[in-house]
């Protein structure tokens, strides 16, 4: 029988969920509601009445100062009623966490507890003149995402009549099974080999299909399958692997294509082995050489993230992922799964990395957008704000600072948001006397799953983010992280790592099992694993499902055999669940079975070499883009508060200050700066270590705006970017690495995608500016990933996200003290512009602004840039400058502003003095052209002859002083242009998104 | 002189034991050790073997239930393999002199388990609950807070006002009744106020109070002075470059100085 206890806050209590509900519901969706009273449900399973009075006596699911608990419905005086409640098989974290508190206060015993369940949902009781219409659009397109949640409505009126809503139980109902069936590949046609690939998402193309129809053809695999128990033609398990580990999620197979490169510009052809030997493993190649006994580098993208040098006795890691199909469907439960997701890299980098910090990075479309919307896509608005409270609750209950980030608005992203989740790890320099950057799982080792259980979800995930979304993308595509089973099982694992209680560690991602096995079955050279051992969520997953499932919050542990018992007593002694499976061999073969029934053999070669090459074609030509002339602007002053509230521009305080950005007390720049904390960070700045003095910097650089005039520069702005906000924080060339994102619209050429030529001549071009400018700046990628196919088709419309390549800079200082912020700290400092000024208006925040195009895109001169970011790590080093700030969106203009913000000071400055090129013809061009590698800094004028020795030689000049009269004051010669008190200017950046 | 050793207790959500027991280091703790709460179920560790307990900051169960809710049924309902209640060693280490310093999460379990305030010497009686902010939202901040000098904790001795940073989305006191509420304010538990970093008074306005807590509570002690239960971290104070206007000459007392104290009382007291 099902109870529902029902809890709600006391009379004298305030009800903020319930407010807040009110308001969002008000702003968000622009229903005016009243007011909202938010009852929280607690549906039991399991108990008997006696039980649940006991429940409620005890306070166990409520806090008795505050709140009552009642088996009867609680709301009242309302007009509507929305119930909300999870889907069957989803993630009920609360109810979960109720489960194991129920169990304790009944001091149940182990099979009383194993057949209790919790299931919670939510009662909004609002209050308003509300249409029928209005309350099911509050409750669609606000309280529930259908696709992983359901709810019931009742007036006041139907409420009288019969008060509260019938118990629901969410659960998985389904019997265990199995059954594995085969697949007659070598009777299907062509035809009918891409249909059965299409039907079973598995992503496959024919040339795929073919080759493993080819693979099961070859003499003597049918004898050696018989013998082994399975069928002559591949199972489904075997089919279902093999898409998931040849998935371009997990392989990178556009990456590693042979490409003919046409550049009709230049008039030439290349042709390309692989994109990711030729420009990202040959750059980190060449600088590594370069670097000699100076190397950085330890283990670059061999494994789950990248490893660098941080002190004698420690390094650091680092790791991005994305997680964009997920967070377009669910955008809070995708992000969740990002975030929490990309924490078990750095977790399962070598012998296990601790977890020090988390950033950020999301594309959206503007919150803002008034437009109807296409089929199935989610207004940008609560994309936003799903995806900022899944990144929320992910790292804050984590524990993880999330110290860096932003966000970037174009309206392609309506498309698909872009959500990038990474983190930079801690390992000590050695771990039982060995390298912890190394690992090796041994045959004869067990395989121990610890962590969360398998269930349905995320089943497909790598296939799925392989394709383009579509009004029919699957649900159990959606996961939803649970960040308190992660803490637990990474609050075990750090301490068997200590206590030497395991060979070898990787965590459960994309293909779930089949991969985490597959992949350290590499090292011994095969494994057996038995799924009939796995523990399930529910009854119910195929053999084939439970060994792809990408559930959440799980490692696979490579344990010797003397190791086991104590790895497995201290799992059970620290509350994790920790499961044998099976064991590591070097048979050669993975070996799947369920119970006694075979499920899988696979041959490890063909199961990780066995993919054809793609070959492709790319062909380059400029795009035409128009130079159109600049309109006159008569209100510079309006103008330049105009930019400062742009999105791309603006403040994002109130998606910062939700983020936990200083646990861990390490922290030395935070993501606000100056007086009034309200100014942008360039970097950030922590000390790991806390009983020492070194710090890591920790920065990045993004800007797909460039894409559509020419994906080179997009990519050597992005690195450009990242590498001076980082140098702008006070970090070193030297001692830096950095990490590529790439996410693309697909690049393959089709019916569907007829420009594919044009979209993958663009990630040559950005593959190799990467090459040039990371060899330029010595910055070796030690680390990345790509997602290729962000698409959107549905409603006879197609939406390709604009190329975009996140680019993330991780460097090293000996001294926390040795860096600096943007904020203005004292008047009468010498205001300096670093960096040469052109014209490069193409796809600037102003050309979008004034609605003018322009076709010159920013470029980069690393060589001059590259003299300039050392002097400048001098000058912080030597404590020279007192505020120093990059030029980014929105240019010089936008710079001055916000350092003017951060220390509330004013400064009066002229453009003629600006160091730019002589075609920059307009004041306009001056204040909010976005050429790269340029600084604003602050100089005590004490300090101006040793400043200006740095730069001997270097494009730049005084332009100006720092003042405290309040205002920002740009000349252009005498007259003021402009003339901004710094209180409106800081009114006009914290405007815009002040939610 | 006494030796303070210091428990630091994680697990099941926590996550500052790390820079908390660095913080207790920097203080002077003789000895200072991070355990699971699975230890203290094992027997491996007992609480009476130490006078100095820090419950961290964190998120026990995820802030399911309402923070600390969770965790504190745990402590109240948990035993050690032997058999022996945790609660009984919580109340044996607290009877025994020790001191116990809960920091956000911890303050939240502290409150849960009715450590804090503990009118009428009622110790493991709820008597207040720390619940949503005001704002309805988690927020990370630095505020200013104002040292009660009429309360008898043995934390805030000779404070006077301090920054540090709150992390949180439930730090705002609900008492079970106004009556509960006065006697907190008059008898003098109320530790530490939220105070306007211009003139130093307690504040009601928002963001210099960041939850809406009345009378500006930000921390809470007992009738003995020796429990001390505060939204904001000062372990997270630990080193100048902290302090978030530290590159602008803002070099404040270091949040550390309430651990300090604590060990200050410890070594002369007992």
């Amino acid at each position: 029988m099902l109870f529902r206890v029902e809890v709600a806050p006391k009379p004298h209590v305030l009800d903020v969920p319930g407010r807040r509900a009110a308001m969002r519901i008000t702003h968000e969706l622009g229903v005016e509601v009243e007011g909202a009273a938010v009852v929280k449900t607690y549906t039991v399973a399991g108990l008997d009445k006696q039980e649940i009075d006991r429940v409620i006596e005890a306070a166990a699911l409520h806090d008795p100062v505050s709140h009552v608990a009642s088996i009867t419905p609680l709301a009242h005086d309302f007009d509507w009623i929305i119930e909300v409640g999870l889907r069957p098989g989803v993630t009920d974290n609360e109810g979960r966490t109720a489960k194991e508190t129920l169990a304790l206060v009944l001091g149940l015993d182990k099979a009383r507890a194993r057949s209790l369940a919790v299931y919670t949902s939510s009662q909004y009781a609002l209050s308003g003149k509300l249409d029928p219409a209005q309350v099911e659009h509050i409750a669609k397109d606000h309280l529930c995402n259908e696709l992983i949640q359901r709810f019931e409505v009742k007036s006041a009126a139907q409420w009288a009549e019969k008060p509260g809503f019938e118990p629901r139980a969410a659960q998985v109902t389904g019997r265990a099974s199995d059954e594995v069936l085969t697949v007659d590949l070598a009777a299907m046609s062509d035809e009918e080999l891409m249909a059965f690939s299409r039907d079973n998402v598995l992503a496959l193309s024919l040339e795929e299909m073919l080759a493993i129809r080819e693979h099961y053809a070859a003499p003597g695999t049918a004898e050696r399958r018989k013998a082994a128990g399975l069928p002559a033609q591949p199972t489904d398990a075997e089919l279902e692997v093999l898409a998931q580990t040849w998935s371009e999620h997990c392989k990178h197979k556009i990456f590693s294509a042979d490409i003919d490169y046409e550049n009709a510009e230049t008039g030439t052809r290349q042709s390309i082995q692989s994109l990711y030997k030729t420009y990202i493993q040959g750059s980190t190649a060449a600088i590594r050489k370069s670097m000699g006994a100076g190397d950085i580098c330890l283990s670059v993208f061999k494994d789950n993230a990248g490893v660098i040098r941080f002190t004698d006795d420690h390094h650091l890691c680092v790791k991005v992922e994305t997680h964009n199909s997920p967070s377009a469907l669910d955008p809070y439960g995708g992000a969740l799964t990002g975030i929490v997701g990309v924490n078990r890299d750095p977790m399962g980098t070598g012998m296990g990395a601790n977890l020090l910090c988390n950033t950020d990075v999301f594309c959206f479309a503007s919150p803002f957008h008034d437009e109807p919307l296409p089929p199935r896509l989610l207004h940008p608005r609560r994309v936003m704000e799903g995806v900022r409270e899944g990144v929320e609750h992910g790292g804050n209950k984590s524990g993880i600072p999330t110290v860096n980030g932003s966000v970037v608005f174009h309206e392609r992203f309506l498309g698909k948001p872009l959500v990038f989740c990474g983190t930079v790890g801690i390992m000590p320099a050695q771990v039982g006397g060995m390298p912890s950057f190394e690992k090796r799982a041994l045959p004869g080792d067990r395989i121990v799953m610890t962590g969360g259980r398998i269930g349905k979800d995320g089943i497909h995930g790598a296939t799925f983010s392989s394709e383009e979304l579509h009004e029919g993308s699957p649900a159990t595509a959606v996961q939803i992280g649970d960040p308190i089973t992660q803490r637990k099982m990474y609050d075990f694992l750090m301490r068997a790592r200590d206590l030497g209680l395991y060979h070898a560690i990787t965590d459960n991602g994309a293909g779930g099992l089949s991969s985490s096995v597959g992949e350290m079955a590499q090292d011994s050279g095969g494994a057996e694993l038995d799924l009939s051992k796995a523990p399930l969520k529910y009854d119910g997953l195929r053999p084939w499902e439970i060994l792809l499932s990408e559930a959440q919050e799980r490692m696979t542990v490579a344990v010797g055999p003397d190791q086991f018992e104590r790895f497995m007593a201290l799992a059970a002694e620290m509350d994790v669940e920790a499961t044998d499976l099976g064991r590591f061999t070097d048979s050669g073969t993975l070996s799947v079975s369920y119970g006694q029934k075979p499920v899988a053999l696979l041959d490890m070669g063909f199961l990780h070499d066995g993919t054809p090459r793609m070959r492709l074609e790319a062909r380059w030509e400029r795009p035409e883009a128009a130079c159109q002339p600049q309109p006159a602007v008569e209100d510079q002053a309006g103008l330049l508060m105009s930019m400062l509230g742009r999105l791309n521009i603006c403040s994002k305080e109130y998606m910062i200050r939700q983020y936990d950005h200083e646990v861990k007390g390490a922290s030395v720049v935070k993501p606000l700066v100056g007086v009034k904390r309200d100014g942008p960070a360039d970097a950030a700045v922590m000390r790991p270590v806390l009983a020492r003095k070194e710090a890591l910097v920790l920065s990045h650089g993004i800007c797909p705006k460039y894409s559509d005039l020419d994906a080179y520069w997009m990519m050597a702005g992005a690195i450009d970017e990242a590498v001076r906000n980082a140098v702008a924080t006070g970090a070193d060339l030297a001692h830096m690495a950095g990490v590529d994102n790439f996410c693309w619209c697909d690049p393959v050429q089709s019916a569907k995608t007829p420009d594919g030529r044009y979209k993958l001549a663009q990630l040559v071009r950005a593959n190799q500016a990467l090459a040039h400018f990371c060899q330029a700046y010595g910055v070796p990628c030690v680390s990345g990933k790509d997602s290729m196919k962000n698409d959107y088709t549905g409603g006879g419309s197609k939406i390709s996200i604009p190329p975009t390549v996140l680019f993330t800079v991780l460097s090293v200082i000996p001294d926390a003290a040795q860096t600096m912020t943007s904020d203005l700290k004292q008047a009468g400092d010498v205001l300096y512009v670093l960096g040469l000024t052109r014209p490069e208006m193409g796809g600037s925040e102003l050309a979008d602004e004034l609605g003018f195009s322009d076709c010159r895109v920013p470029e980069v001169d690393a060589l001059s840039a590259k003299a300039r970011y050392r002097g400048l790590r001098k000058a912080i080093k030597g404590r020279v400058v007192n505020a120093c700030h990059d030029c980014s969106d929105g240019g010089l203009a936008v710079a001055l502003a916000e350092m003017c913000i951060g220390g509330r000071m004013g400064a009066d400055v002229d453009l003629l003095r600006v160091p730019a090129s002589p075609d920059c013809a307009t004041s306009l061009e001056v204040l909010y052209s976005e050429s790269h590698s340029r600084f604003v800094v602050s100089v005590p004028s004490g300090n101006v002859p040793s400043f200006e020795k740095l730069f001997a030689g270097q494009w730049i000049a005084p332009i100006g002083r720092v003042t405290d009269d309040g205002a920002l004051t740009i000349r252009n010669g005498g007259a003021a242009l402009l003339r901004c008190g710094v209180d409106d200017l800081a009114q006009a950046f914290k405007g815009t998104l002040d939610w | 002189m006494a030796r303070v050793r210091t428990l630091v207790i994680t697990g099941y959500g926590t996550n500052c034991e790390a820079e908390s027991a660095h913080a207790a280091n920097l203080s002077g703790s003789d000895q200072t050790d991070i355990v699971y709460f699975s230890d203290i179920t094992a027997g491996r560790v007992r609480l009476p073997g130490y006078n100095f307990l820090i419950f961290p900051g964190g998120f026990l169960d995820g802030d399911d239930l309402g923070a600390g809710q969770a965790g504190a049924i745990r402590w109240k309902y948990a035993k050690t393999a032997e058999g022996e209640a945790l609660l009984g060693q919580l109340r044996t280490f607290f009877e025994d002199g020790g001191l116990i310093l809960g920091i956000c999460n911890g303050f939240q379990l502290l409150v849960k388990l009715g450590l804090l305030p503990a009118l009428d010497g009622k110790y493991f009686e709820r008597q207040v609950t720390l619940s949503n902010n005001d704002s309805g939202r988690f927020e990370d901040r630095w505020v200013t807070v104002r040292v009660n000098q009429a309360s008898p904790c043995v934390f805030t001795k000779g404070l006077d006002q301090l920054d540090l940073p709150v992390r949180h989305g439930e730090g705002m006191i609900i008492p079970e009744d106004n009556a509960t509420f006065s006697r907190i304010v008059t008898e003098n538990l109320i530790a530490l106020q939220y105070a306007d970093p211009a003139t130093g008074k307690p504040t009601m306005e928002y963001p210099a109070n960041p939850n809406g807590s009345p009378m500006a509570i930000a921390g809470l002690t007992d009738p003995s002075g020796r429990i001390l239960g505060l939204m904001p971290h000062p372990e997270a104070f630990n080193h100048p470059t902290n302090h978030p206007g530290w590159m602008r000459g803002e070099t404040p007392k270091l949040g550390i100085s309430i651990l300090e104290n604590a060990v200050r009382h410890l070594k002369e007291n007992a």
